[in-house]
C-alpha cells in the first residue's frame, strides 16, 4: 500500500534556511544541507527545498547547492522558487533534483506546464499554489503571497492539472506558520475532486494536526518546517504516533542510514 | 569497473552518479557507442517522457546498440520502460527487449488512488539476484503514471489499482520500475547488487 509522506520543508534564502510566519519575519534556521541530511537519516519520505529569494529577485535557483543537497540526500527531493523555463529545469534535474516546482511563473505563463510536462513528464512538474480564504472563495497568490490574483484556487489546478502537471503543493496562507493546523475543507476538497496527489502545507504544529491532515483532510502528502527545523516534532515520533493510529507510513526503521 | 550511465537529455542523472559515488564507484555520463560498448555494467536512469528519449535514442544509434548490449544492463523507471515494447505515453515504439507493453494508470472514479503513483510502496515476491540482500517487505520510491503489466520476466511485484510488474529480468537486462538511487539504505542494497553481477 501507498504509504502517507511526511515533508520537511527548507526555505532557503543564500545559502541558509529560513522560516517566516506568515510568509513574514525571516528568521534563520540552519544550513540547508545539513538539515536535509538529518532529515532523511530521521525517516522523511521526501524533501521539499524552496528557494524564497529567487523570485524576488529574479535569481535562478542555486544549481551548486542542489548538487550538494543530491551529494548528501538518497530520498526524492523537490527544487523549487523563480523556475520559469525549460533551461532552468534542466540545470536543476541534472544537478540532481527529482521535481521542480512551479508558482508565480506558471501562472503568467501557463504553456510553460505543457512545455515541461512534454519534455520532462508529468511526475517531475510540481505545481505550488499559495491560497488565502476572502470573501467565501480561496484564491491564489503569487510572489511569494505578496500579489492577490483574481483566480480561484479549485480553477487553476484544473487548468494545471489539465496541462499535465503530476502534483499539486497546496499552501493555505492563513494558516501558514500559526501551527493551528492544517486547512482541512479545502484540502480536503483538492484531494477528492482533483486526480493528482496533494501535498497539504501551512499550519502543522503538533503531531495531531497530520492525523488531521491525513484522515480528514485526506491529503497524500504532509508539509511542515519550524516544527521539524526547531525539533518540536521528531519524524521518527511522528510516524510512530500515525502508525498507531491506522495511518500507513513507511516504518522509520527502514530509512535510518 | 567502469560504469557507463547512458545520457539522454532527461532524466536525474546526477541522483545516480552520487548513488554509484556513496558505493565507492565512479561512473562516466555518456551517449556514445565506444564508451557503452565497452563499458561493464550500464545504467540507463530514468525521469522523462518516452518519446523524446526514443527520439534521441534513435538519433545517436542507441537503439541499435542497445538491444545488442551482452554485459549487465539496467534500465532504471523510464529505463525500464524504454527496455519494452510499445509504451503508450505518446504512443511510442521501444527498444522491445522485453516484449511487453507499458500502459498508463488509469484512475477509477470510485477510487482514491491518484496518477502519478508517487511515493514510497512495497516490493512483493521479490525474486532474482537483485533482491538477495534487501528485507522483506522493503519499500521503494516510485514516481510514474505508466506501467508494465504482470508477465513471465517480473521479478518483484508491486500494487497500485493492481498488481504490476516492479522489476523484470530477461538475459543480461535488469528493469526496476523504482528509483533504489533514492530509496535509502535498501535501495542502495539493490544497486550495489547489480554492481557485483
Amino acid at each position: 500500500m501507498l504509504t502517507k509522506r511526511i515533508i520537511p520543508c527548507l526555505d532557503i534564502k543564500g545559502r541558509r534556511t529560513v522560516k517566516g510566519i506568515r510568509f513574514k519575519h525571516l528568521q534563520d534556521a540552519g544550513d540547508p544541507v545539513e538539515l536535509a541530511a538529518r532529515y532523511a537519516q530521521e525517516g522523511a519520505d521526501e524533501l521539499v527545498f524552496l528557494d524564497i529569494s529567487a523570485t524576488e529577485e529574479r535569481r535562478k535557483t542555486l544549481a551548486p547547492l542542489v548538487k550538494e543537497i543530491a551529494r548528501e540526500l538518497y530520498i526524492p527531493f523537490t527544487i523549487g522558487g523563480g523556475v520559469g523555463s525549460i533551461r532552468d529545469v534542466e540545470i536543476l534535474l541534472s544537478a540532481g533534483a527529482d521535481k521542480i516546482s512551479l508558482n508565480t511563473c506558471a501562472f503568467q505563463r501557463p504553456q510553460l506546464l505543457d512545455e515541461l510536462v512534454q519534455r520532462f513528464g508529468s511526475q517531475c512538474v510540481v505545481l505550488a499554489i499559495d491560497i488565502q480564504y476572502e470573501e467565501e472563495e480561496w484564491w491564489v497568490y503569487l510572489n511569494g503571497g505578496r500579489l492577490k490574483t483574481t483566480r480561484k484556487a479549485m480553477d487553476w489546478a484544473r487548468e494545471a492539472i489539465d496541462r499535465g502537471i503530476g502534483e499539486i503543493l497546496l499552501t493555505s496562507m492563513d494558516q501558514d506558520g500559526t501551527k493551528k493546523g492544517f486547512a482541512l475543507d479545502i484540502t480536503c476538497e483538492f484531494s477528492e475532486k482533483l486526480s493528482v496527489p496533494i501535498i497539504a502545507s501551512g499550519g502543522a504544529g503538533k503531531v495531531e494536526d497530520f492525523y488531521n491532515v491525513f484522515q480528514k483532510g485526506k491529503a497524500d502528502a504532509a508539509l511542515a518546517a519550524s516544527v521539524f527545523h526547531y525539533r518540536e516534532i521528531e519524524i521518527p515520533t511522528l510516524k510512530k504516533y500515525l502508525s498507531q493510529q491506522g495511518i500507513t507510513v513507511r516504518p522509520t526503521k527502514t530509512c535510518i542510514k | 569497473m567502469k560504469t557507463v550511465i547512458v545520457k539522454y537529455p532527461a532524466g536525474n542523472v546526477q541522483s545516480i552518479v552520487f548513488a554509484l559515488e556513496r558505493i565507492g564507484l565512479q561512473s562516466i555520463i555518456s551517449d556514445k557507442k565506444e564508451a557503452i560498448q565497452g563499458a561493464d555494467k550500464v545504467i540507463i536512469p530514468g525521469v522523462g517522457e518516452a518519446r523524446s528519449a526514443m527520439e534521441y535514442f534513435r538519433k545517436t544509434g542507441l537503439d541499435q546498440l542497445i538491444p545488442n548490449l551482452k554485459q549487465p544492463v539496467l534500465g532504471i523507471c523510464l529505463g525500464m520502460q524504454l527496455l519494452c515494447l510499445h509504451s503508450e505515453e505518446n504512443n511510442t515504439p521501444c527498444l522491445g527487449i522485453f516484449d511487453l507493453p507499458v500502459k498508463k494508470f488509469v484512475p477509477s472514479d470510485d477510487s482514491m488512488l491518484k496518477v502519478p503513483h508517487m511515493g514510497w510502496n512495497k516490493l512483493f515476491n521479490t525474486q532474482g539476484v537483485l533482491f538477495k540482500e534487501i528485507e522483506k517487505d522493503t519499500y521503494q520510491y516510485f514516481v510514474h503514471s505508466y506501467y508494465v503489466p504482470l508477465s513471465l520476466h517480473t521479478t518483484a511485484l508491486s500494487e497500485y489499482f493492481l498488481p504490476y510488474s516492479a522489476a523484470l529480468q530477461k538475459d543480461n537486462f535488469y528493469a526496476l520500475q523504482f528509483h533504489p538511487e533514492k530509496s535509502g539504505k535498501q535501495g542502495q542494497r539493490i544497486i550495489h547488487s547489480f554492481l557485483k553481477l
